[in-house]
């Protein structure tokens, strides 16, 4: 038994859905521990952010049942919850693929959002706030201790009081996980936090998941296409094709494992697999070298901040 | 039963006129996703042209058949070209600019654009209704029967029939330019996809333009009917018409012509038929009230594609 | 702009294009004047009779071939060379140096104004009239406010809460009141019933809000709009409640029970003072003055707490707010509630200075002009409201003085008709040219070492 399954804070088991009449995941089954970075992998269109989506109550899942176990040892089946009590009681946080900040609000606003029900509870639900209580005015000095405390990890301390929508790509991405951490998760959901980070970017994000791995009490799912931060940093990957599990486990066994590399690769069934997987290992080697020459040269390239708004006609 | 049936008909005519106007909003918020509010107020106008032109002419119930036609056909063409001409300096001035902006943009624009239209026609024309006198008349009696209440008649004015029929033919002809011509495809690629529309070489603006003055036309056509129907008009037709249209619209399914018209007839039915067996006063409530529960219940409408929120 | 004339250089001018152009507007201008302008029809004894106005229309189509060649030659012919003249942060120049301050001053001048209007002996009845009216405007553009300006929520029927907050006063003051607590109550039924009012406006809020925690954007606007119209349609129809059409008479607002009359038990026989109808009217003034700074203050401190944060949050992403486990049905619902209950409040105070309501006050378009309020004063800025209900308002007025005006318009045309057309064309104008309103720059709610104004450009106005 390996042990993500003995120590394991999110239970995945036998989840499916479908949309009409695709199915996006089916029976799906994992595990992921505390204090452990999960990965989450997979080709474009595996239903990885559909898996997301269901953990963190987007969508409602067709079949299965999701739960996650606190240390206390109180369960919750996120399944039958709503979006937001998954983040309030069952303390699920997440990113999102597409930068979803405040982008109007400063650095430290967006943190102080994340801990919104704290603050909310303190200020007596508005009506002690308004008048000034002295009770609220020390929660919300401790909430900017607390968001000062992760501006540090990130590094944005100087950059606090600007629009979170000036920062840099790569300082967005993260923000929003500092945000996502403001909320004190148990389970911290990161959707492609690597998507349009320069080498030297990555590197920091990866120093930033280690740490946050070493310091707190969290259990870390990420999806992730660069292979650099998957295999650099995950201690367990889960690997999805066509919503269907094809592998499980530490690092070096997804590697050799070769129903991965036919989904990655689409090789046929009688090509020998240790050629393919010399082909990949070497790359993936190499891409590792070549992140750790960067980061030492490469001066940090601004990717101009691009605003998350993807084409809503407000229909709904 | 027969009060029913003179029901039916009155509410197929009133939804005809809804249906008219619906297309408008429904190619406009299918091609650039919002709300022209001021497209109500586009039908007011081709009322009020409609209105104008037979004031000038002189057009009245005594007119010979076929110059009675001949005025019509006219009136028809003028009231067409001035509301295109409106409706292309609209998306012009008030709301081409704004593509791009923020979404409250051109909405609010749309609103102040509506206003706009209202007051101008206001200032410009008086605001006390315009009536005319009645320029086709006659009809048919369909069923009468005899009863102690005395005798009920069900009639089909020849206005009514004008109405269902030129509401179906060019219901079919807007049909068939949107399914089968160049610019449909132009119109349907736009609706999917504006800057993959532009990449292939489709001339965006021009469709855009080209779907408000259709829209435009439709909507002024409608205002003909309406002017010839009810026998006056005012600046401020275009507001509960276009409300009501717009949830004709919705209720169709937003996008999809079809769904228009259908919206169209339910809205003239339901306000027809509530004033005859509720209350004529709260009619516009109840259009109003469907008007809600369609969008909180229905947003998709009853021919639309439902959408995913994609998160 | 045009001073820095280095970043500038013109282009060769497009003969061709340029008189397309200008004769394609010229004939849009006049196909679209002719019919509406040209003729214009007048229902004489029963008879429908037509004039025609053919040189108004030519003198219109001529202004606007005029101004597009002259557009043409002057001004769009430029081009901006350098990108750095617009990516320049605007000068902190004397604007934002008053900007700091701009607010107490307002206040003190706002404190004041009644003495400041009594050295005007002619015509301080009509300033302070107007100063009430601008106020109440100015109140109900905060309160909106909340809703669009915070929540990012577009709302179209706010003057549904006005017409409930009036009718809640009318009808608490001449049915209610004297049949719960006696006829002796009526002098008190301001004081009485404006916390009702803003609790009732308020629930109403809530109950209106609702079914339309779903939608967004333009659904939500005519939504919206169809609730105000409900609303209204109810007051018109439901003669046994409202009275119809016809209205309500209400008494007026009593300085804490003493009526403004001219007799021994009236305010001014009270305080020993001659008896003027401004004592009245300055009353009111100081009482939507404190109204608004409520609203005004109350705004404030919600903002710099999390549910205020919550609803600015809203505003730029609802899916984010979900995400941080943020109940969003809450938070719109407190947005629409409070925005109603400072709505009611005005409504109250309406019906007090008017002695009257009936629905003809609530329609649609005094809706659409406290949004435009809103949204010319910068959506979610306090101050630029102000700005903006003075602007709508103090030009609503202009009309009204406007003789000049009259000259050149034909004859029997008052400039005060002109007044809606005004309020419609700046909402269009102001979208094109400065969509953000006169304020466009943000406030942040907290912050660490010194407080940076967001720049407006990175502050979303939600999805509606």
């Amino acid at each position: 038994m390996a042990k993500w399954d003995e120590n394991s804070v999110l239970q995945v088991e036998r989840l499916t859905m479908r949309f009409g009449g695709l199915t996006a995941i089916s029976e799906l089954s994992f595990n992921a521990a505390r204090k452990q970075i999960t990965a989450l992998i997979g080709p474009n269109g595996a239903g990885k952010t559909t898996v997301f989506n269901c953990i963190t109550g987007f969508y409602k899942p067709t079949e299965g049942m999701i739960n996650l176990r606190h240390p206390d040892g109180r369960e919750f089946l996120l399944e039958r919850m709503d979006d937001f009590l998954i983040t309030r009681h069952a303390k699920v946080a997440r990113t999102f693929q597409n930068i979803r900040l405040f982008s109007g609000m400063t650095v430290l606003e967006n943190l102080m959002v994340a801990q919104h029900n704290k603050l909310m509870r303190a200020s007596g639900f508005t009506i002690a706030g308004i008048f000034g209580s002295p009770s609220y005015k020390r929660a919300e000095d401790a909430a900017i201790e607390k968001a000062k405390y992760w501006l540090k990890k990130i590094n944005l301390t100087d950059r606090a009081d600007d629009p979170a929508g000036d920062l840099p790509y790569g300082d967005q991405r993260r923000l929003e996980i500092a945000r996502a951490m403001c909320t004190d998760p148990l389970l911290l959901c990161l959707d492609e936090p690597a998507a349009g980070l320069n080498p030297r970017e990555s590197e920091e994000l990866n120093r930033l998941l280690l740490g946050i791995r070493k310091d707190h009490d969290v259990a870390i799912l990420l999806i992730e296409h660069d292979m650099s931060v998957v295999m650099g940093i995950s201690d367990h990957i889960v690997v999805l094709d066509y919503g269907q599990k094809i592998s499980d486990g530490s690092p070096a066994t997804v590697k050799n494992d070769p129903a991965v590399i036919r989904a990655y690769l689409g090789v046929d069934e009688d090509e020998e697999p240790a050629v393919i997987i010399a082909e990949v290992a070497a790359p993936i080697a190499a891409k590792k070298a070549e992140v750790k020459a960067a980061t030492k040269k490469a001066p940090a390239k601004k990717i101009p901040a691009k605003k998350p708004t993807p084409k809503s006609r407000g229909r709904k | 039963m027969e009060y029913f049936l003179q029901q039916l008909i009155n509410g197929v005519t009133l939804g005809s006129i809804y249906g008219l106007i619906a297309i408008g909003y429904t190619m406009v918020y299918g091609i650039i996703g919002m709300i022209n509010f001021a497209h109500g107020d586009v039908f007011m106008v081709g009322s009020i042209v409609a209105f104008i032109v037979i004031l000038a002419f002189g057009v009245t119930g005594g007119t010979g058949t076929f110059m009675l036609i001949l005025a019509l056909a006219i009136i028809v063409v003028i009231a067409m070209i001035i509301a295109a001409a409106y409706n292309w300096s609209i998306e012009r001035l008030a709301y081409k600019p704004l593509r791009g902006s923020f979404r409250l943009a051109p909405l609010i624009s749309a609103i102040g654009m509506s206003i706009v239209l209202q007051e101008f026609v206001r200032v410009a024309q008086e605001g006390r209704p315009k009536p005319i006198h009645p320029i086709i008349d006659g009809g048919f009696e369909i069923m009468h029967r005899a009863s102690e209440n005395g005798e009920f008649i069900v009639r089909i004015s020849n206005m009514q029939i004008i109405i269902i029929i030129s509401t179906l033919v060019l219901m079919a002809v807007f049909t068939a330019l949107i399914q089968r011509t160049a610019l449909g495809r132009a119109q349907r690629s736009c609706e999917q996809d504006m800057k993959m529309a532009a990449l292939i070489g489709i001339d965006v603006d021009r469709t855009i333009s080209i779907t408000f003055i259709m829209g435009a036309a439709l909507a002024a056509f409608a205002g003909i009917l309406f002017l010839l129907y009810y026998g006056s008009t005012d600046f401020f037709v275009g507001f509960l018409a276009g409300i009501k249209a717009f949830t004709a619209a919705v209720l169709g399914g937003i996008g999809s012509i079809p769904g228009a018209m259908l919206g169209g007839l339910i809205i003239g039915l339901v306000e027809v038929m509530w004033s005859a067996y509720f209350t004529v006063e709260y009619k516009d409530v109840a259009a109003f009230t469907l008007l809600v529960i369609v969008l909180i219940f229905l947003p998709q409408g009853l021919l639309g594609k439902p959408a995913v929120e994609k998160v | 702009m045009t001073t820095q004339g280095s970043n500038i250089t013109t282009r060769p001018y497009d003969w061709a294009a340029i008189i397309k152009d200008v004769i394609g507007s010229g004939i849009i201008t006049f196909l679209i004047l002719t019919p509406i302008v040209a003729f214009k029809t007048t229902l004489d004894q029963g008879s429908l009779t037509y004039s025609t106005r053919w040189p108004l229309v030519l003198t219109l189509a001529l202004i606007v071939i005029a101004g597009r060649l002259i557009f043409h030659l002057f001004v769009w012919n430029r081009i901006e060379t350098s990108k750095s003249a617009k990516a320049a942060p605007a000068k902190p120049g004397i604007l934002s140096t008053i900007g700091k301050y701009i607010g107490p001053i307002m206040l003190v001048i706002a404190l004041i104004l009644p003495l400041i209007s009594h050295f005007f002996p002619t015509s301080d009845k009509r300033v302070i009239d107007l100063a009430i009216y601008v106020l109440t405007y100015v109140m109900l553009g905060w309160g909106l406010n909340i809703v669009v300006g915070l929540a990012g929520l577009l709302d179209l029927g706010y003057v549904a809460f006005y017409a409930v907050g009036a009718y809640a006063y009318a009808l608490l003051s001449t049915v209610y009141l004297p049949e719960w607590f006696g006829a002796g109550v009526v002098p008190w039924a301001f004081y009485l019933t404006l916390p009702l009012a803003g609790i009732l406006a308020a629930t109403w809020g809530v109950i209106l809000g609702f079914p339309v925690l779903r939608l967004r954007g333009d659904y939500l606007a005519i939504v919206t709009l169809a609730f105000g119209e409900i609303i209204r349609l109810v007051l018109v129809n439901w003669f046994a409640f409202t009275n119809g059409p016809q209205g309500i008479i209400v008494p007026k607002a009593t300085f804490f029970g003493l009526p403004f009359k001219d007799d021994p038990g009236g305010f001014a026989a009270f305080f020993g003072l001659e008896y003027n109808r401004i004592h009245f009217y300055i009353f009111l003034y100081y009482v939507i003055l404190a109204l608004a700074l409520l609203t005004f203050v109350v705004t404030n401190r919600l903002r710099r707490l999390p549910i205020g944060r919550a609803w600015e949050a809203l505003r730029e992403d609802e899916i984010a707010c979900r995400a941080l486990g943020i109940n969003t049905t809450n938070t719109k619902l407190t947005a629409f509630a409070i925005g109603a209950m400072f709505g009611g409040f005005a409504g109250s105070f309406f019906a007090a200075r008017q002695g009257f309501v009936s629905p003809e006050s609530f329609v649609y378009l005094e809706s659409a002009i406290i949004l435009a309020i809103v949204v010319l004063g910068g959506l979610g800025s306090q101050i630029g409201i102000v700005f903006a209900a003075i602007a709508i308002m103090g030009s609503f007025e202009l009309f009204r003085e406007m003789d000049f005006l009259k000259a050149i318009l034909p004859q029997g045309t008052d400039p005060i008709q002109f007044r809606m057309l005004a309020v419609g064309l700046a909402m269009v104008l102001m979208m094109r040219f400065r969509p953000r309103g006169f304020v466009t720059k943000r406030d942040p709610t907290v912050f660490l070492k010194e407080k940076k104004a967001v720049s407006g450009d990175f502050v979303s106005q939600g999805h509606g």
